[in-house]
């Protein structure tokens, strides 16, 4: 435990040091204010932002999408992972396409969403759930594939049926394997929106940046970027923490 | 050398079982594998039977056959005089060779897991499953995930989510296989100590020719794939025996005559396992 703390410190005076020296040569016009602002500013230009609440749709909108395309691709991913790995068949023929799947850029059909379904959320959930769900399936049927036989022979040997043994052993056991899933599910569908929304969308936080960026105005748009970043790092330290804590069970806290 | 005097109840019995894993068709074509039999045997209510084999001979195949896990081939298996075939019937408890315990369970849920499930009141649950756990000597353990304990402790774990069902027939597929051969002594009397206070029927398998000598009130020795009994040798043993009878010489006798039916079986199972294998078939 104390190498950890030791580790996260020397982590934390990293971050702080970058940020320092980055303040420091914004502030002595070691870079130009109109290319990047002072973090300070930033924070407080964020600051104003978020106190006037005009930011408030935009951010329900946004985190609302990220949330919902990151509900349905772990769902619908882990029922198709299920499914996949009850077909044998069915997953040789694919495997070669989750092999590659992220080799290829995904987001070069955007366009084409957007042609058939207008500029609604429509091409945005569906080009996040695109990103997204391969992960979660990837994830699942590897866990599946790491569920031990002899926990098959446990559940007969209980007499379970096969509700009982998926829920009760095959899901506990598979579980961490599910969770990576569920962690590059939520980074995937963070990423998947934003863009989506950077490039073509009517509102989002994304479109915002846009915006900023077009208007030159560097105080909104550095604001906008530190508020994304602050609510992917909070998401991925809660699923990290939760990850921590799983781990340290199964090994016996000596992870 | 004559079996215990105990009466002679048939509990569990196995009529020309065979068994042949099927040819698996498709990329790594494999060829069909006879794996079992024919085995005609009578387990007896309450004794311990041990099986002895060489590796790959069967065991586990023949221990899955009896249990309802998997269906013979050829041939029938009954336990207390109901057929068994593709479901394990209540009363049987098994404890496999590899390890089962659940990770993510803490022992005392492990071991409670079977209880739970069958809608036991929380009270007698509780009741039990601290007996089994205090049993198995884990109850400093009680609260650890089985990634703290040692893999002979998570067998124990094992062995305890069985105990708790309170099963009639309790099967062991070389539960200590992977424990070195001073700690599998000591494991022995164990089962012992288990098997005298439940009064149930024990088949154990090992490979350890003195583990099952010391143990058994009869070992059945296996031929090499396909598993056959080759010679079923009753021990004599008193029923409050542990592992000091290692020291006597009937011991000596009773190994000695298991090493003298196994060495060659043995040997087919090392040099030309594929050789004999298909000119079995
Ligand atoms: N599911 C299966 N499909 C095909 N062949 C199998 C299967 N299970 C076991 N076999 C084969 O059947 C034979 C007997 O296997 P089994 O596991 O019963 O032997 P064993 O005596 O328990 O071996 P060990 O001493 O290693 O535990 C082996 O040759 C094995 O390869
Ligand atoms: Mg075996």
């Amino acid at each position: 435990m104390a190498i950890m703390t030791r580790i996260g410190l020397i982590r934390l005076v990293v971050i702080a040091a970058l940020i320092g020296a980055l303040e420091l040569a914004c502030r002595t016009g070691l870079i130009d204010h109109r290319i990047i602002i002072a973090p300070s500013e930033m924070a407080s230009a964020l600051w104003t932002l978020l106190a006037s609440g005009s930011l408030d749709a935009d951010i329900a909108r946004t985190l609302g999408l990220i949330g919902l395309v990151t509900a349905l691709s772990i769902v619908l991913g882990f029922a198709a992972g299920i499914a996949i790995h009850a077909l044998p068949r069915l997953r040789e023929a694919l495997d070669p396409f989750f092999a590659t799947y992220y080799a290829v850029p995904v987001f070069i059909f955007y366009p084409v969403l957007i042609a058939i379904f207008g500029l609604s959320l429509m091409p945005i959930v569906l080009i996040g759930v695109a990103t997204a769900i391969v992960a979660m399936i990837i994830a699942t049927l590897n866990g599946l594939d790491r569920v031990p036989r002899v926990l098959d022979k446990v559940a007969r040997v209980h007499r379970l049926g096969r509700i009982a043994t998926a829920l009760q052993l095959q899901l506990p056991a598979a579980a961490p394997y599910l969770f990576t899933g569920i962690k590059l599910a939520v980074s995937y569908g963070f990423i998947a929106v934003i863009a989506a929304e950077f490039i073509l969308s009517p509102a989002g936080l994304g479109r915002d940046i846009a915006d900023a960026y077009a208007d030159f105005n560097n105080r909104r748009m550095y604001a906008l970027i530190l508020f994304l970043l602050i609510v992917a790092t909070l998401i991925n330290a809660v699923l990290h923490g939760l990850d921590m804590r799983f781990a340290a069970r199964r090994s016996g806290g000596r992870a | 050398m004559n079996a215990a005097p105990v009466p002679r109840e048939v509990h569990a019995e196995l009529k020309g079982v065979t068994r042949i894993y099927p040819a698996v068709p498709g990329a790594g074509a494999k060829l069909p594998v006879h794996a079992l039999g024919p085995i005609d045997l009578d387990l007896v209510r309450g004794e311990f039977f041990a099986v002895v084999g060489p590796s790959g001979c069967g065991k586990s195949t023949f221990l899955e056959v009896l249990a309802g896990l998997q269906k013979p081939t050829a041939g029938s298996v009954s336990f207390e005089g109901k057929p068994v075939g593709g479901h394990v019937p209540e009363g049987i408890g098994v404890v496999f060779q590899e390890d089962a315990s659940f990770p993510w369970l803490t022992v005392w849920h492990n071991v409670a897991f079977g209880l739970r499930r069958n809608g036991v009141a929380a009270a007698e649950v509780r009741r039990r499953v601290e007996d089994a756990i205090a049993f198995m000597g884990l109850k400093d353990f009680a609260g650890a995930y089985p990634s703290q304990l040692s893999g002979g402790m998570r067998q124990r774990v094992c062995i305890a989510r069985t105990l708790v069902l309170q099963p009639r027939l309790i099967l062991l597929d070389e539960p200590f296989g992977a424990l070195d051969a001073q700690t599998r002594l000591l494991m022995g009397d164990e089962v012992l100590r288990l098997w005298r206070r439940t009064g149930a029927t024990v088949l154990l398998i090992t490979h350890a020719l003195d583990e099952a000598a010391m143990l058994a009130d009869r070992i059945g020795a296996m031929s090499a794939r396909p598993g056959r009994f080759i010679e079923i040798i009753a021990t004599g043993w008193p029923r409050d025996r542990d592992s000091t009878i290692v020291g006597e010489a009937a011991f000596g006798e009773i190994t000695g005559r298991l090493w003298e039916r196994l060495r060659s079986e043995s040997l087919k199972a090392l040099g030309h396992s594929g050789v004999s294998a298909m000119a079995a078939e």
